[in-house]
């Protein structure tokens, strides 16, 4: 999206109005960063676009501030304004913005440089994006310390290996030498944040540092900030996940298109929010108590119309038998991605996966999809033969089961108008040229889409819309089962609330039957009928999820209930 | 912030203009220097005044005049008039060649990556070969055989640059076929050929006239050097390699006949791949 077109969107926003929410709290001294009114500008072709404002709050010593916020809302922003990183281009305004009582606002970019590492420490969102690929990490965080005059050699090293030890990094000595592409993610993630807290800054400010990572990994991030809450430091805390919030923030800013929504201490903001949106956000998040309720606001009136039907677990649409995929590594070694897993779907059930990343629950999709041929097993679709036979002989049922995917913008082709791509997928044969137009429609009235959609390219859509298009798309053919490979995975929390509404209102409605894989386990629970809990390739258990979460079976499954950061607004410190 | 609301009103008209504005003044200075070319090609007699072959002795190796800008030659035929002419011979070639060349990279990119095994494996290792075959030599081996002339030439030069472009057509469609447009289509049932020609081709092509804009640069450099070393266009055509190849003999007495029709050579390369150049970043801004 161009930004000039940002610019004649943004409604233009009166400087003067600024809110003051939670100013009550404003009073309190000894902050070691204390901001009031913060806003931020950034200059866009010849005008200036307003990104940030009215953001206010204070930092204290051993506390954790969290910002909450969907994207767009301006809460990284807000994260990087505070420590100087706004930009060339931003402008950054407050009444106040005090570091440790000195004026930040006043500072050059030389205090700047002293200020973070020093004082500072700075968690950023991707690990490997933010380590320097060809720099063992070790390497990275002796900088950290060099440019900061920290030490001699010798002693610098050893604070390294002191460092990893602190963030739960097994073998410092090892892993110090290795580069970033070598170590796995939740490693990767962790000496980021041993470079961020090299020099013991007392201010912390992570900004989604457990985004992308398995939650069995998420859990050890969270606990390693835990830690640094408890020896003193302050966290500053940027996150889209209530749940994670929950688990670590005393205070909550909850930010919405640029500006404080709601602000408060973290019981009263999670567990009786005084503003809709806070309020929406909290019901958005779906987990195991969810299941059959609606999550978004419209959710409701989508569902009304949809009472649950009695059930019809009888009959199996789709049967897995010893699926088992083997890769070939680049190293020429053998990995089995997917170990013996079989399964069986039923009309108008959702069979969820779930398991980590690497756990071969995407693989076993597309095998059920027929896209990558199983080196052993069978699938059986609609009772007949599906993996086993040719592709040419395959193609009049593929209309029977259709794909929605966690990233649906590169599932579009980027020259097609929406219009296009849904005509595409109509089945030739069923509908005459002149019906199309009424049976696309239909479609977008089926996964509440506004027509004029239509004429637009899928660029041009906002994510949720996009993931519309996508369900619509697979809708086109009529089909009875829809395999959803991580499909809500990449949406905001309230996006992700419609369309997992939408799609529980479309299977009452329409009889289908889901193989939802997501890593997502809160979002497994609220949909699932029964699940699927996949590891390294095999399926270690199968139950509905009040089996798994009340009586986990296996040890693994247990590991991954513990992870999930339990979200509970009555029981939040 | 009230410049937004500025920014938004004010006519279409000066919106046009303004982004054509934005455009570099090379650009502008590459069309204006095409459209000079297409007229040489199509009616040279427009830009000259004198015959090409119209031989004055006296007034032979002068140097740039206002009666004959660029000079003239041992004949006294003025330079600007031979090069005018040249053109038609020059551009035909370039054009021709770099024609021949993405066609054919076209036919060996589009089987190595779309035929079935052996038929792909082939074109593959086709490619690999024509790459590792000086195209020096190729071109020699070609006029040995066929004696030169514009022909041989334009298929010399298209046979060298080739295999380059083939194997970035082959690298385009082998993207195409991994997007995941592709995927999704299979998913809903579309035939391997529906495929191919609805996402695949149209894709992985849309690099295309970029790709052509510039080959036609290379290609005339290529042939001005073939006709350079005597083994193009026979006098008193005035290509413009044979040009460069007949002024040699005079670069002491007489540099500009060498100076200037290189220069030329430089301008058509360098206006040929600006313009492909802007072509390829507003193919790939998704324009």
């Amino acid at each position: 999206m161009s930004i000039a077109e940002d610019v004649d969107d943004a409604p233009a926003r009166d400087a003067g109005d600024q809110t003051q929410v939670g100013a009550d709290r404003l009073d309190r001294s000894g902050a070691r960063l204390s901001v009031r009114n913060l806003s931020t500008a950034f200059r866009v072709g010849d005008g200036i676009r307003r990104i940030v404002s009215g953001v206010s709050f204070d930092l204290l010593p051993g506390e954790c501030v969290a910002i909450v916020g969907e994207s767009g809302s301006g809460k990284s922003v807000t994260a990087r304004s505070l420590v100087g990183l706004a930009g060339r281009n931003g402008i950054v305004e407050a009444e106040a913005l005090e570091i440790h009582h000195e004026n930040a606002l006043a500072f050059t970019s030389r205090t700047w440089r002293r200020i973070r590492g020093r004082d500072i420490g700075f968690v950023l969102q991707d690990a490997l994006v933010s380590l320097d690929p060809l720099r063992p990490v070790g390497k990275e965080i002796v900088e950290a310390l060099r440019l900061h005059r920290w030490g001699d050699r010798a002693s610098r090293q050893q604070r390294v290996q002191h460092l990893l030890e602190r963030v739960g990094v097994p073998y410092p000595a090892v892993r110090a030498r290795q580069r970033p592409d070598q170590l796995s993610g939740g490693l990767r993630q962790r000496a980021l944040i041993a470079s961020a807290i090299a020099l013991d800054p007392d201010i912390v400010i992570a900004d989604e540092p457990t985004t992308a990572l398995d939650v069995t990994v998420q859990a050890q991030v969270l606990e390693q900030l835990r830690q640094m809450k408890q020896r003193g430091a302050s966290v500053l805390l940027i996150s889209h996940d209530l749940a994670v919030v929950a688990q670590l923030a005393d205070h909550i800013v909850v930010m919405q298109g640029g500006r404080v929504v709601e602000q408060g201490p973290a019981a009263q903001v999670l567990g009786d929010p005084e503003e809709d949106y806070t309020r929406a956000l909290i019901a958005a998040v779906p987990s195991e108590e969810t299941r059959g309720k609606p999550l978004s606001p419209g959710g409701a009136a989508l569902l009304a119309g949809a009472p649950e039907p009695d059930e019809d677990l009888q009959t199996v649409v789709l049967q897995a038998d010893g699926l088992t995929k083997r890769f070939r590594t680049r190293d020429g070694s053998v990995t089995t991605a997917v170990d013996d897993v079989s399964f069986a779907l039923h009309r108008g059930e959702t069979l969820g996966i779930v398991g980590e990343s690497g756990s071969g629950k995407s693989t076993t999709g597309r095998i059920a999809l027929a896209l990558e041929r199983p080196d052993a097993g069978t699938v059986t679709l609609l009772g007949r033969q599906w993996t086993q036979v040719r592709e040419r002989r395959r193609r009049a049922v593929r209309s029977r089961i259709a794909v929605v995917s966690q990233d649906p913008l590169s599932s579009f082709d980027p020259r097609w108008t929406v219009e296009r791509i849904l005509v595409d997928a109509l089945p030739r044969r069923a509908f005459a040229s002149g019906q199309r137009s009424g049976r696309i429609r239909e479609l977008l009235d089926q996964v509440g889409l506004e027509h004029e959609v239509l004429r637009r390219f899928p660029l041009r859509l906002s994510g949720g819309q996009r993931q519309r298009v996508a369900i619509a798309r697979a809708l086109a053919q009529s089909p009875e089962i829809i395999v959803l490979d991580e499909a809500v995975s990449a949406l905001d929390v309230t996006i992700q609330a419609q369309i997992l509404d939408l799609l529980t209102a479309l299977q009452r409605r329409l009889g289908l039957s889901y193989l939802f894989i997501s890593h997502d386990l809160g979002v497994i629970a609220h949909l699932s009928h029964r699940v699927l809990v996949m590891k390294d390739g095999r399926v270690v258990e199968v139950g509905t999820p009040e089996q798994l979460f009340s009586a986990p079976a296996h040890d693994y499954t247990r590991r991954l209930i513990a992870s999930i950061p339990a979200f509970d607004p009555e029981s939040t410190a | 912030m009230t410049a937004i609301d500025a920014r938004a009103s004010g006519s279409d008209l000066r919106q046009a203009l303004a982004r054509l504005s934005r455009l570099p003044w090379g650009l502008y200075l590459a069309i204006a220097f095409a459209v000079l070319l297409l007229v040489a090609v199509v009616a040279p007699e427009l830009l000259t005044v004198h015959s090409p072959t119209a031989v004055d002795y006296s007034a032979a190796l002068k140097p740039p005049s206002f009666a004959h800008p660029f000079g003239t030659d041992e004949s006294g035929r003025g330079l600007y008039t031979r090069v005018v002419w040249g053109a038609r011979d020059s551009l035909t070639i370039g054009v021709g060649a770099a024609l021949l060349g993405v066609a054919a990279a076209l036919l060996l990119g589009s089987v190595a990556a779309l035929a079935v095994k052996p038929a792909a494996l082939v074109a593959d290792r086709f490619i690999e070969i024509l790459f590792t075959f000086p195209s020096l030599l190729l071109a020699l081996l070609l006029i040995a055989i066929m004696g030169p002339s514009a022909g041989t030439e334009v298929l010399a030069v298209g046979i060298g640059t080739a295999p380059g472009y083939a194997r970035m057509i082959r690298g385009q469609i082998l993207g195409a076929k991994n997007a995941g447009y592709v995927e999704a289509a299979t998913a809903l049932g579309h035939s391997r050929w529906r495929i191919v020609r609805a996402h695949i081709l149209p894709n992985a092509l849309r690099p295309l006239v970029a790709v052509f804009a510039l080959s036609i640069g290379q290609s005339i450099v290529w042939a001005s050097s073939l006709s350079f070393l005597g083994l193009g266009v026979a006098p008193p055509a005035s290509e413009w390699g044979a040009l460069l190849d007949a002024g040699r003999e005079y670069l002491v007495q007489a540099p500009w006949l060498v100076v200037i029709p290189g220069l030329v050579i430089v301008a058509v390369a360098l206006s040929a791949t600006t313009i492909g150049r802007h072509i390829q970043s507003r193919l790939e801004k998704g324009e």
